[in-house]
Protein backbone atom coordinates (compact mmCIF):
# COMPACT_ATOMS: atom_id res chain seq x y z
CA UNK A 1 0.00 0.00 0.00
CA UNK A 2 1.51 3.31 -1.08
CA UNK A 3 1.01 6.33 1.16
CA UNK A 4 1.17 9.77 -0.46
CA UNK A 5 4.37 11.39 0.79
CA UNK A 6 2.74 14.40 2.40
CA UNK A 7 0.65 12.13 4.63
CA UNK A 8 3.65 10.12 5.77
CA UNK A 9 4.43 12.32 8.75
CA UNK A 10 0.83 12.23 9.92
CA UNK A 11 0.80 8.45 9.60
CA UNK A 12 4.05 8.35 11.54
CA UNK A 13 2.56 10.29 14.45
CA UNK A 14 -0.63 8.20 14.33
CA UNK A 15 1.38 4.98 14.48
CA UNK A 16 3.31 6.20 17.50
CA UNK A 17 0.15 7.22 19.34
CA UNK A 18 -1.45 3.88 18.42
CA UNK A 19 1.47 1.96 19.88
CA UNK A 20 1.32 4.05 23.04
CA UNK A 21 -2.40 3.30 23.29
CA UNK A 22 -1.74 -0.45 22.84
CA UNK A 23 1.06 -0.57 25.38
CA UNK A 24 -1.23 1.16 27.82
CA UNK A 25 -4.18 -1.10 27.07
CA UNK A 26 -1.97 -4.18 27.54
CA UNK A 27 -1.28 -2.97 31.05
CA UNK A 28 2.47 -2.67 30.50
CA UNK A 29 2.61 0.78 32.12
CA UNK A 30 0.75 2.42 34.96
CA UNK A 31 -2.09 4.35 33.21
CA UNK A 32 -2.18 6.91 36.02
CA UNK A 33 1.50 7.84 35.69
CA UNK A 34 1.56 7.55 31.90
CA UNK A 35 -1.98 8.15 30.69
CA UNK A 36 -2.78 6.83 27.18
CA UNK A 37 -3.45 9.32 24.35
CA UNK A 38 -7.23 9.10 24.57
CA UNK A 39 -7.03 10.07 28.24
CA UNK A 40 -4.97 13.12 27.31
CA UNK A 41 -7.52 14.16 24.70
CA UNK A 42 -10.25 13.66 27.30
CA UNK A 43 -8.23 15.72 29.78
CA UNK A 44 -7.91 18.48 27.23
CA UNK A 45 -11.68 18.53 26.73
CA UNK A 46 -12.22 18.68 30.49
CA UNK A 47 -9.75 21.55 30.74
CA UNK A 48 -11.51 23.34 27.93
CA UNK A 49 -15.01 22.86 29.37
CA UNK A 50 -14.52 22.81 33.15
CA UNK A 51 -11.16 24.47 33.57
CA UNK A 52 -8.41 24.07 36.12
CA UNK A 53 -8.68 25.40 38.78
CA UNK A 54 -12.42 25.01 38.25
CA UNK A 55 -13.74 27.79 36.01
CA UNK A 56 -10.30 28.74 34.59
CA UNK A 57 -10.71 27.49 31.05
CA UNK A 58 -7.91 26.14 28.83
CA UNK A 59 -8.15 28.68 26.02
CA UNK A 60 -7.79 31.53 28.50
CA UNK A 61 -4.67 29.86 29.93
CA UNK A 62 -3.30 29.63 26.42
CA UNK A 63 -4.15 33.24 25.50
CA UNK A 64 -2.59 34.66 28.66
CA UNK A 65 0.58 32.65 28.04
CA UNK A 66 0.72 33.90 24.48
CA UNK A 67 0.34 37.46 25.76
CA UNK A 68 3.31 37.02 28.12
CA UNK A 69 5.44 35.53 25.36
CA UNK A 70 4.40 38.27 22.95
CA UNK A 71 5.40 40.94 25.49
CA UNK A 72 8.78 39.33 26.20
CA UNK A 73 9.44 38.66 22.55
CA UNK A 74 8.52 42.19 21.48
CA UNK A 75 10.82 43.67 24.11
CA UNK A 76 13.64 41.36 23.01
CA UNK A 77 13.14 42.36 19.39
CA UNK A 78 12.97 46.07 20.22
CA UNK A 79 16.21 45.87 22.20
CA UNK A 80 18.03 43.08 20.36
CA UNK A 81 17.59 44.26 16.80
CA UNK A 82 19.15 47.75 17.17
CA UNK A 83 21.89 46.34 19.40
CA UNK A 84 22.63 43.59 16.88
CA UNK A 85 22.78 46.11 14.02
CA UNK A 86 25.11 48.37 15.98
CA UNK A 87 27.34 45.48 17.05
CA UNK A 88 27.48 44.22 13.47
CA UNK A 89 28.63 47.62 12.24
CA UNK A 90 31.21 48.49 14.87
CA UNK A 91 34.15 46.20 15.52
CA UNK A 92 35.02 48.31 18.56
CA UNK A 93 31.58 47.85 20.08
CA UNK A 94 31.85 44.11 19.38
CA UNK A 95 35.11 43.68 21.27
CA UNK A 96 33.66 45.77 24.06
CA UNK A 97 30.35 43.96 24.42
CA UNK A 98 31.03 40.37 23.38
CA UNK A 99 32.52 39.22 26.72
CA UNK A 100 29.60 40.74 28.59
CA UNK A 101 27.07 39.07 26.30
CA UNK A 102 28.84 35.72 26.46
CA UNK A 103 28.91 35.81 30.27
CA UNK A 104 25.25 36.68 30.68
CA UNK A 105 24.03 34.38 27.89
CA UNK A 106 24.68 31.01 29.57
CA UNK A 107 22.81 31.98 32.75
CA UNK A 108 19.57 29.99 32.59
CA UNK A 109 16.42 32.14 32.64
CA UNK A 110 15.31 30.06 35.66
CA UNK A 111 18.18 31.55 37.69
CA UNK A 112 16.80 35.04 37.10
CA UNK A 113 13.46 34.28 38.72
CA UNK A 114 14.29 35.59 42.22
CA UNK A 115 15.60 38.84 40.78
CA UNK A 116 12.70 39.11 38.35
CA UNK A 117 10.24 38.91 41.24
CA UNK A 118 12.23 41.41 43.29
CA UNK A 119 12.50 43.87 40.43
CA UNK A 120 9.10 43.56 38.81
CA UNK A 121 6.90 41.93 41.42
CA UNK A 122 4.47 39.21 40.52
CA UNK A 123 2.68 39.63 37.22
CA UNK A 124 3.06 40.15 33.52
CA UNK A 125 6.30 42.13 33.77
CA UNK A 126 8.39 39.55 35.59
CA UNK A 127 7.13 36.71 33.39
CA UNK A 128 7.79 38.77 30.28
CA UNK A 129 11.28 39.55 31.59
CA UNK A 130 12.13 35.84 31.88
CA UNK A 131 10.86 35.25 28.34
CA UNK A 132 12.76 38.32 27.17
CA UNK A 133 15.97 36.69 28.43
CA UNK A 134 15.25 33.60 26.38
CA UNK A 135 14.50 35.54 23.17
CA UNK A 136 17.09 38.28 23.44
CA UNK A 137 20.40 36.53 22.77
CA UNK A 138 19.46 34.55 19.66
CA UNK A 139 18.04 37.74 18.14
CA UNK A 140 21.16 39.79 18.92
CA UNK A 141 23.65 37.16 17.78
CA UNK A 142 21.86 36.32 14.54
CA UNK A 143 21.42 40.00 13.70
CA UNK A 144 25.16 40.52 14.19
CA UNK A 145 25.90 37.58 11.89
CA UNK A 146 23.45 38.95 9.35
CA UNK A 147 25.09 42.38 9.32
CA UNK A 148 28.61 40.94 9.16
CA UNK A 149 27.74 38.98 6.04
CA UNK A 150 26.25 41.95 4.17
CA UNK A 151 28.14 42.46 0.93
CA UNK A 152 30.23 45.64 1.35
CA UNK A 153 29.52 46.49 -2.28
CA UNK A 154 25.85 47.01 -1.42
CA UNK A 155 26.83 49.59 1.18
CA UNK A 156 29.05 51.36 -1.36
CA UNK A 157 26.23 51.22 -3.89
CA UNK A 158 23.88 52.87 -1.41
CA UNK A 159 26.45 55.54 -0.60
CA UNK A 160 26.97 56.50 -4.23
CA UNK A 161 23.18 56.70 -4.46
CA UNK A 162 23.30 59.35 -1.75
CA UNK A 163 22.35 57.30 1.31
CA UNK A 164 23.43 58.76 4.66
CA UNK A 165 24.38 56.60 7.64
CA UNK A 166 20.81 56.35 8.91
CA UNK A 167 19.54 55.29 5.49
CA UNK A 168 22.31 52.72 5.18
CA UNK A 169 21.03 51.20 8.42
CA UNK A 170 17.37 51.19 7.50
CA UNK A 171 17.55 50.65 3.74
CA UNK A 172 20.55 48.34 3.39
CA UNK A 173 21.77 46.69 6.59
CA UNK A 174 18.33 45.86 7.92
CA UNK A 175 16.87 44.33 4.75
CA UNK A 176 20.15 42.58 3.89
CA UNK A 177 20.38 41.08 7.36
CA UNK A 178 16.67 40.25 7.46
CA UNK A 179 16.86 36.51 6.64
CA UNK A 180 19.34 36.11 9.45
CA UNK A 181 17.22 38.27 11.76
CA UNK A 182 14.29 35.97 10.97
CA UNK A 183 16.37 32.96 12.00
CA UNK A 184 17.17 34.76 15.25
CA UNK A 185 13.50 35.48 15.81
CA UNK A 186 12.57 31.85 15.17
CA UNK A 187 15.17 30.55 17.59
CA UNK A 188 14.35 33.32 20.06
CA UNK A 189 10.63 32.72 19.96
CA UNK A 190 11.24 28.98 20.33
CA UNK A 191 13.36 29.47 23.42
CA UNK A 192 11.00 32.15 24.72
CA UNK A 193 8.07 29.78 24.46
CA UNK A 194 10.17 27.07 26.13
CA UNK A 195 10.87 29.31 29.10
CA UNK A 196 7.15 29.96 29.50
CA UNK A 197 6.67 27.46 32.30
CA UNK A 198 9.70 28.85 34.13
CA UNK A 199 8.38 32.36 33.58
CA UNK A 200 5.07 31.45 35.15
CA UNK A 201 6.96 30.10 38.16
CA UNK A 202 7.29 33.78 39.04
CA UNK A 203 3.61 33.53 39.88
CA UNK A 204 0.58 34.74 38.00
CA UNK A 205 -1.80 37.26 39.41
CA UNK A 206 -4.64 36.54 37.02
CA UNK A 207 -4.64 32.79 37.77
CA UNK A 208 -4.18 32.03 34.09
CA UNK A 209 -1.27 30.57 32.12
CA UNK A 210 -0.35 27.19 30.69
CA UNK A 211 2.67 26.84 32.95
CA UNK A 212 0.60 27.86 35.93
CA UNK A 213 -2.09 25.35 34.91
CA UNK A 214 0.48 22.57 34.67
CA UNK A 215 1.73 23.37 38.16
CA UNK A 216 -1.80 23.32 39.49
CA UNK A 217 -2.27 19.90 37.84
CA UNK A 218 0.88 18.70 39.55
CA UNK A 219 -0.39 19.92 42.92
CA UNK A 220 -3.59 17.89 42.56
CA UNK A 221 -1.60 14.96 41.11
CA UNK A 222 -3.21 14.74 37.68
CA UNK A 223 -0.55 13.60 35.16
CA UNK A 224 -3.21 13.60 32.42
CA UNK A 225 -3.77 17.34 32.88
CA UNK A 226 0.00 17.89 33.00
CA UNK A 227 0.44 16.03 29.72
CA UNK A 228 -2.50 17.84 28.13
CA UNK A 229 -0.85 21.17 29.02
CA UNK A 230 2.51 19.96 27.70
CA UNK A 231 0.95 18.77 24.45
CA UNK A 232 -0.71 22.14 23.94
CA UNK A 233 2.59 23.98 24.58
CA UNK A 234 4.21 21.74 21.97
CA UNK A 235 1.53 22.28 19.35
CA UNK A 236 1.33 26.06 19.86
CA UNK A 237 5.13 26.31 19.72
CA UNK A 238 5.08 24.39 16.45
CA UNK A 239 2.44 26.71 14.98
CA UNK A 240 4.35 29.83 16.06
CA UNK A 241 7.47 28.54 14.36
CA UNK A 242 5.52 27.77 11.18
CA UNK A 243 4.29 31.36 11.21
CA UNK A 244 7.79 32.83 11.43
CA UNK A 245 9.09 30.32 8.92
CA UNK A 246 6.47 31.47 6.43
CA UNK A 247 7.58 35.06 7.03
CA UNK A 248 11.19 34.09 6.42
CA UNK A 249 10.34 32.16 3.25
CA UNK A 250 8.56 35.18 1.82
CA UNK A 251 11.68 37.26 2.41
CA UNK A 252 14.07 34.71 0.95
CA UNK A 253 11.88 34.14 -2.09
CA UNK A 254 13.09 37.41 -3.60
CA UNK A 255 16.74 36.59 -3.07
CA UNK A 256 17.22 33.18 -4.59
CA UNK A 257 16.43 32.12 -8.14
CA UNK A 258 13.05 30.45 -8.28
CA UNK A 259 12.80 26.90 -9.48
CA UNK A 260 11.06 27.06 -12.84
CA UNK B 1 31.92 68.09 -16.22
CA UNK B 2 35.67 68.48 -16.44
CA UNK B 3 37.56 66.19 -14.15
CA UNK B 4 40.93 67.32 -12.83
CA UNK B 5 43.17 64.92 -10.97
CA UNK B 6 46.49 66.22 -9.75
CA UNK B 7 49.37 64.39 -8.06
CA UNK B 8 47.06 61.80 -6.60
CA UNK B 9 48.58 59.36 -4.11
CA UNK B 10 46.87 56.59 -2.24
CA UNK B 11 48.37 54.10 0.16
CA UNK B 12 46.79 51.56 2.48
CA UNK B 13 47.95 50.37 5.86
CA UNK B 14 49.20 46.82 5.38
CA UNK B 15 47.76 45.45 8.60
CA UNK B 16 49.57 43.73 11.42
CA UNK B 17 53.07 44.18 10.01
CA UNK B 18 53.13 47.93 10.11
CA UNK B 19 53.93 49.58 6.84
CA UNK B 20 51.93 50.74 3.90
CA UNK B 21 51.16 49.61 0.39
CA UNK B 22 51.40 52.34 -2.17
CA UNK B 23 48.62 51.78 -4.63
CA UNK B 24 48.45 55.00 -6.60
CA UNK B 25 51.52 57.09 -7.12
CA UNK B 26 51.42 60.58 -8.54
CA UNK B 27 48.52 60.34 -10.93
CA UNK B 28 47.59 63.48 -12.80
CA UNK B 29 44.85 63.52 -15.39
CA UNK B 30 42.55 65.96 -17.06
CA UNK B 31 39.35 64.62 -18.50
CA UNK B 32 37.12 66.73 -20.70
CA UNK B 33 33.42 67.06 -20.13
CA UNK B 34 31.44 64.60 -22.19
CA UNK B 35 34.37 62.41 -23.14
CA UNK B 36 34.56 58.65 -22.99
CA UNK B 37 37.75 57.40 -21.37
CA UNK B 38 38.82 53.77 -20.98
CA UNK B 39 41.23 52.82 -18.22
CA UNK B 40 43.22 49.64 -18.49
CA UNK B 41 45.99 48.14 -16.38
CA UNK B 42 47.31 44.95 -14.80
CA UNK B 43 44.98 43.41 -12.25
CA UNK B 44 45.54 44.63 -8.72
CA UNK B 45 47.29 47.78 -9.89
CA UNK B 46 44.77 50.13 -8.33
CA UNK B 47 42.13 50.79 -10.98
CA UNK B 48 39.19 50.28 -8.63
CA UNK B 49 40.94 52.37 -6.01
CA UNK B 50 41.27 55.24 -8.47
CA UNK B 51 37.58 55.07 -9.35
CA UNK B 52 36.53 54.91 -5.69
CA UNK B 53 38.55 58.02 -4.99
CA UNK B 54 36.85 59.87 -7.83
CA UNK B 55 33.47 58.68 -6.55
CA UNK B 56 34.26 60.05 -3.10
CA UNK B 57 33.98 56.59 -1.54
CA UNK B 58 37.56 56.88 -0.26
CA UNK B 59 39.95 59.74 0.52
CA UNK B 60 43.26 60.31 -1.24
CA UNK B 61 46.42 60.09 0.85
CA UNK B 62 47.52 63.23 -0.94
CA UNK B 63 46.64 65.11 -4.09
CA UNK B 64 43.34 66.48 -5.28
CA UNK B 65 40.42 65.58 -7.47
CA UNK B 66 38.26 68.37 -8.83
CA UNK B 67 34.96 68.22 -10.64
CA UNK B 68 34.39 71.47 -12.54
CA UNK B 69 36.82 73.17 -10.20
CA UNK B 70 35.14 71.86 -7.08
CA UNK B 71 37.15 69.66 -4.75
CA UNK B 72 35.65 66.20 -4.20
CA UNK B 73 35.26 65.64 -0.48
CA UNK B 74 32.62 62.95 -0.43
CA UNK B 75 30.00 61.27 -2.55
CA UNK B 76 28.66 63.73 -5.09
CA UNK B 77 25.28 63.47 -6.75
CA UNK B 78 26.96 64.47 -10.00
CA UNK B 79 28.68 61.10 -10.23
CA UNK B 80 27.11 57.72 -10.84
CA UNK B 81 28.86 54.43 -10.19
CA UNK B 82 28.39 51.06 -11.87
CA UNK B 83 29.93 47.99 -10.26
CA UNK B 84 31.09 44.82 -11.96
CA UNK B 85 28.87 42.72 -9.71
CA UNK B 86 25.87 45.02 -10.47
CA UNK B 87 25.35 45.62 -6.73
CA UNK B 88 21.58 45.75 -7.06
CA UNK B 89 19.51 45.49 -3.89
CA UNK B 90 18.10 41.96 -4.05
CA UNK B 91 15.07 42.86 -1.90
CA UNK B 92 13.91 45.64 -4.23
CA UNK B 93 12.11 45.31 -7.55
CA UNK B 94 13.60 46.67 -10.77
CA UNK B 95 11.64 49.91 -10.44
CA UNK B 96 12.58 50.40 -6.80
CA UNK B 97 16.23 49.68 -7.54
CA UNK B 98 16.29 52.27 -10.32
CA UNK B 99 14.44 54.81 -8.16
CA UNK B 100 16.68 54.26 -5.12
CA UNK B 101 18.73 57.49 -5.51
CA UNK B 102 15.48 59.48 -5.75
CA UNK B 103 14.19 57.81 -2.58
CA UNK B 104 17.36 59.00 -0.86
CA UNK B 105 16.38 62.56 -1.82
CA UNK B 106 12.83 62.09 -0.54
CA UNK B 107 11.27 62.51 -3.98
CA UNK B 108 7.56 61.59 -3.67
CA UNK B 109 6.81 57.99 -4.51
CA UNK B 110 4.62 58.64 -7.55
CA UNK B 111 7.21 60.88 -9.16
CA UNK B 112 9.96 58.40 -8.36
CA UNK B 113 8.10 55.59 -10.03
CA UNK B 114 7.25 57.68 -13.07
CA UNK B 115 10.88 58.62 -13.57
CA UNK B 116 12.05 55.05 -13.06
CA UNK B 117 9.45 53.75 -15.50
CA UNK B 118 10.87 56.05 -18.14
CA UNK B 119 14.19 54.23 -17.82
CA UNK B 120 12.45 50.86 -17.78
CA UNK B 121 11.03 51.70 -21.20
CA UNK B 122 14.17 53.24 -22.66
CA UNK B 123 16.44 50.48 -21.37
CA UNK B 124 14.40 47.56 -22.71
CA UNK B 125 13.22 46.39 -19.30
CA UNK B 126 9.48 46.62 -19.98
CA UNK B 127 7.58 43.76 -18.44
CA UNK B 128 10.25 43.31 -15.77
CA UNK B 129 9.53 46.40 -13.67
CA UNK B 130 8.11 44.29 -10.84
CA UNK B 131 10.77 41.57 -11.09
CA UNK B 132 13.52 41.10 -8.56
CA UNK B 133 17.18 41.16 -9.63
CA UNK B 134 17.57 37.37 -9.32
CA UNK B 135 14.97 36.97 -12.02
CA UNK B 136 16.98 38.95 -14.57
CA UNK B 137 19.84 38.01 -16.88
CA UNK B 138 23.27 39.54 -16.29
CA UNK B 139 22.83 42.05 -19.11
CA UNK B 140 19.47 43.18 -17.78
CA UNK B 141 20.84 43.50 -14.26
CA UNK B 142 23.62 45.72 -15.57
CA UNK B 143 21.10 47.86 -17.44
CA UNK B 144 19.17 48.31 -14.20
CA UNK B 145 22.42 49.32 -12.50
CA UNK B 146 23.19 51.84 -15.25
CA UNK B 147 19.67 53.26 -15.02
CA UNK B 148 20.10 53.60 -11.25
CA UNK B 149 23.37 55.47 -11.71
CA UNK B 150 21.85 57.89 -14.24
CA UNK B 151 18.41 58.60 -12.79
CA UNK B 152 19.66 61.38 -10.54
CA UNK B 153 21.10 63.20 -13.59
CA UNK B 154 24.69 62.10 -13.07
CA UNK B 155 27.12 63.95 -15.27
CA UNK B 156 30.05 61.63 -14.69
CA UNK B 157 29.55 57.89 -14.99
CA UNK B 158 32.20 55.75 -13.31
CA UNK B 159 32.15 52.13 -14.41
CA UNK B 160 34.33 49.46 -12.80
CA UNK B 161 34.64 46.55 -15.22
CA UNK B 162 30.90 46.73 -15.83
CA UNK B 163 30.75 44.00 -18.45
CA UNK B 164 33.44 41.70 -17.03
CA UNK B 165 30.95 39.10 -15.84
CA UNK B 166 28.99 38.89 -19.10
CA UNK B 167 29.38 36.41 -21.94
CA UNK B 168 30.91 37.85 -25.12
CA UNK B 169 27.60 38.10 -26.99
CA UNK B 170 25.89 40.04 -24.20
CA UNK B 171 29.04 42.05 -23.68
CA UNK B 172 29.11 43.41 -27.23
CA UNK B 173 25.41 44.09 -27.06
CA UNK B 174 25.96 46.08 -23.84
CA UNK B 175 28.83 48.00 -25.45
CA UNK B 176 26.48 49.19 -28.20
CA UNK B 177 23.92 50.03 -25.56
CA UNK B 178 26.43 52.05 -23.55
CA UNK B 179 27.55 54.06 -26.58
CA UNK B 180 23.91 54.86 -27.23
CA UNK B 181 23.41 55.96 -23.61
CA UNK B 182 26.53 58.11 -23.85
CA UNK B 183 25.27 59.72 -27.07
CA UNK B 184 21.90 60.49 -25.51
CA UNK B 185 23.02 61.75 -22.09
CA UNK B 186 26.27 63.46 -23.11
CA UNK B 187 27.78 62.49 -19.78
CA UNK B 188 31.46 61.90 -19.11
CA UNK B 189 32.25 58.20 -18.88
CA UNK B 190 35.26 56.61 -17.18
CA UNK B 191 35.26 52.90 -17.84
CA UNK B 192 37.67 50.42 -16.33
CA UNK B 193 38.23 47.25 -18.25
CA UNK B 194 40.83 44.52 -18.56
CA UNK B 195 39.70 43.83 -22.09
CA UNK B 196 41.88 45.58 -24.69
CA UNK B 197 39.25 45.37 -27.45
CA UNK B 198 36.64 46.88 -25.19
CA UNK B 199 38.97 49.71 -24.16
CA UNK B 200 39.71 50.65 -27.78
CA UNK B 201 36.21 50.00 -29.07
CA UNK B 202 34.58 52.33 -26.56
CA UNK B 203 37.06 54.98 -25.49
CA UNK B 204 38.04 58.23 -27.16
CA UNK B 205 41.11 57.83 -25.03
CA UNK B 206 42.72 54.82 -23.38
CA UNK B 207 44.67 55.43 -20.19
CA UNK B 208 47.09 52.64 -19.36
CA UNK B 209 48.10 52.26 -15.74
CA UNK B 210 51.36 50.62 -14.67
CA UNK B 211 51.93 47.90 -12.11
CA UNK B 212 51.38 48.92 -8.50
CA UNK B 213 52.02 51.62 -7.44
CA UNK B 214 50.03 52.72 -10.46
CA UNK B 215 51.11 55.65 -12.56
CA UNK B 216 49.81 56.73 -15.92
CA UNK B 217 52.02 54.65 -18.19
CA UNK B 218 50.46 55.59 -21.49
CA UNK B 219 47.67 57.88 -22.57
CA UNK B 220 46.41 57.01 -26.02
CA UNK B 221 43.90 59.10 -27.95
CA UNK B 222 41.84 56.78 -30.15
CA UNK B 223 41.23 58.79 -33.29
CA UNK B 224 38.73 56.49 -34.94
CA UNK B 225 35.18 57.63 -35.60
CA UNK B 226 32.23 55.70 -34.18
CA UNK B 227 30.93 53.15 -35.02
CA UNK B 228 34.27 51.41 -34.95
CA UNK B 229 35.31 48.33 -36.84
CA UNK B 230 37.24 45.96 -34.61
CA UNK B 231 38.65 44.13 -37.65
CA UNK B 232 40.18 47.21 -39.26
CA UNK B 233 43.93 47.75 -39.54
CA UNK B 234 43.95 50.97 -37.56
CA UNK B 235 42.09 49.23 -34.73
CA UNK B 236 44.89 46.69 -34.69
CA UNK B 237 47.49 49.39 -34.32
CA UNK B 238 45.90 50.51 -31.05
CA UNK B 239 45.38 46.95 -29.94
CA UNK B 240 49.05 46.12 -30.50
CA UNK B 241 50.27 49.22 -28.68
CA UNK B 242 48.23 48.42 -25.57
CA UNK B 243 49.12 44.74 -25.68
CA UNK B 244 52.84 45.61 -25.79
CA UNK B 245 52.38 47.95 -22.84
CA UNK B 246 50.60 45.33 -20.74
CA UNK B 247 53.15 42.65 -21.63
CA UNK B 248 55.93 44.96 -20.52
CA UNK B 249 54.12 45.69 -17.29
CA UNK B 250 53.58 42.00 -16.63
CA UNK B 251 57.21 41.05 -17.11
CA UNK B 252 58.30 44.05 -15.06
CA UNK B 253 56.32 42.75 -12.11
CA UNK B 254 58.36 41.30 -9.25
CA UNK B 255 58.42 37.52 -9.68
CA UNK B 256 57.66 37.61 -13.39
CA UNK B 257 54.00 37.36 -14.31
CA UNK B 258 51.90 37.13 -11.16
CA UNK B 259 48.51 37.05 -12.82
CA UNK B 260 49.11 33.86 -14.84
N1 LIG C 1 40.58 49.06 1.57
C1 LIG C 1 41.78 48.53 1.27
N2 LIG C 1 42.66 48.24 2.26
C2 LIG C 1 43.87 47.72 1.98
N3 LIG C 1 44.31 47.44 0.75
C3 LIG C 1 43.48 47.69 -0.28
C4 LIG C 1 42.17 48.24 -0.07
N4 LIG C 1 41.58 48.39 -1.28
C5 LIG C 1 42.46 47.94 -2.18
N5 LIG C 1 43.61 47.54 -1.59
C6 LIG C 1 44.79 47.02 -2.27
O1 LIG C 1 45.11 47.91 -3.31
C7 LIG C 1 45.55 47.22 -4.44
C8 LIG C 1 44.77 47.66 -5.66
O2 LIG C 1 43.43 47.21 -5.55
P1 LIG C 1 42.34 47.54 -6.66
O3 LIG C 1 42.23 49.01 -6.78
O4 LIG C 1 41.12 46.81 -6.31
O5 LIG C 1 43.01 46.93 -7.96
P2 LIG C 1 42.37 46.68 -9.41
O6 LIG C 1 40.98 47.20 -9.41
O7 LIG C 1 43.28 47.38 -10.34
O8 LIG C 1 42.42 45.21 -9.65
C9 LIG C 1 45.42 45.74 -4.15
O9 LIG C 1 46.69 45.23 -3.85
C10 LIG C 1 44.53 45.70 -2.94
O10 LIG C 1 44.91 44.63 -2.12
MG1 LIG D 1 39.15 46.19 -9.62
Amino acid sequence: MAIPQRYERIVCIALLLGMWELVSAAGLVNPVLIPPPHRIVQAMLELLLNGLPAGKLLHRHCLESLLRVAAGFAAALAAGLPLGLALGRSARLRTLCTPLIEIVRPIPPLAWIPLAILWFGIGLQSAAFIIFLGCFFPIVLNTVTGVLTVDAILIDAARVCGADDRRIFTRVLLPAAWPSVCTGMRIGLGIGWMTLVAAEFTGVKSGYGLGYMIMTARDIQRPDYVLAGMALIGVVGFLLDMLLQALQQRVIATREPRAV
Amino acid sequence: MTLHISSLHKSFAKGVATGTVNVLSDISLSIDAGSFVSIIGPSGCGKSTLLRLIAGLARPTSGTIQLDGELISGVSEKTGFVFQSYALFPWLTVVDNIAFPLAMKNVPKAQRRAQAMEYVGRFGLSGFERSYPVELSGGMQQRVAIARSLIDNAEVLLMDEPFGALDSQTRSCMQQFLLEVWRQTCCTILLITHNIDEAVYLGQRVICLTQRPARVGDDIPVEVPYPRDVTSDEFNVYRRRILRFLDREHSAAPGGNPSC
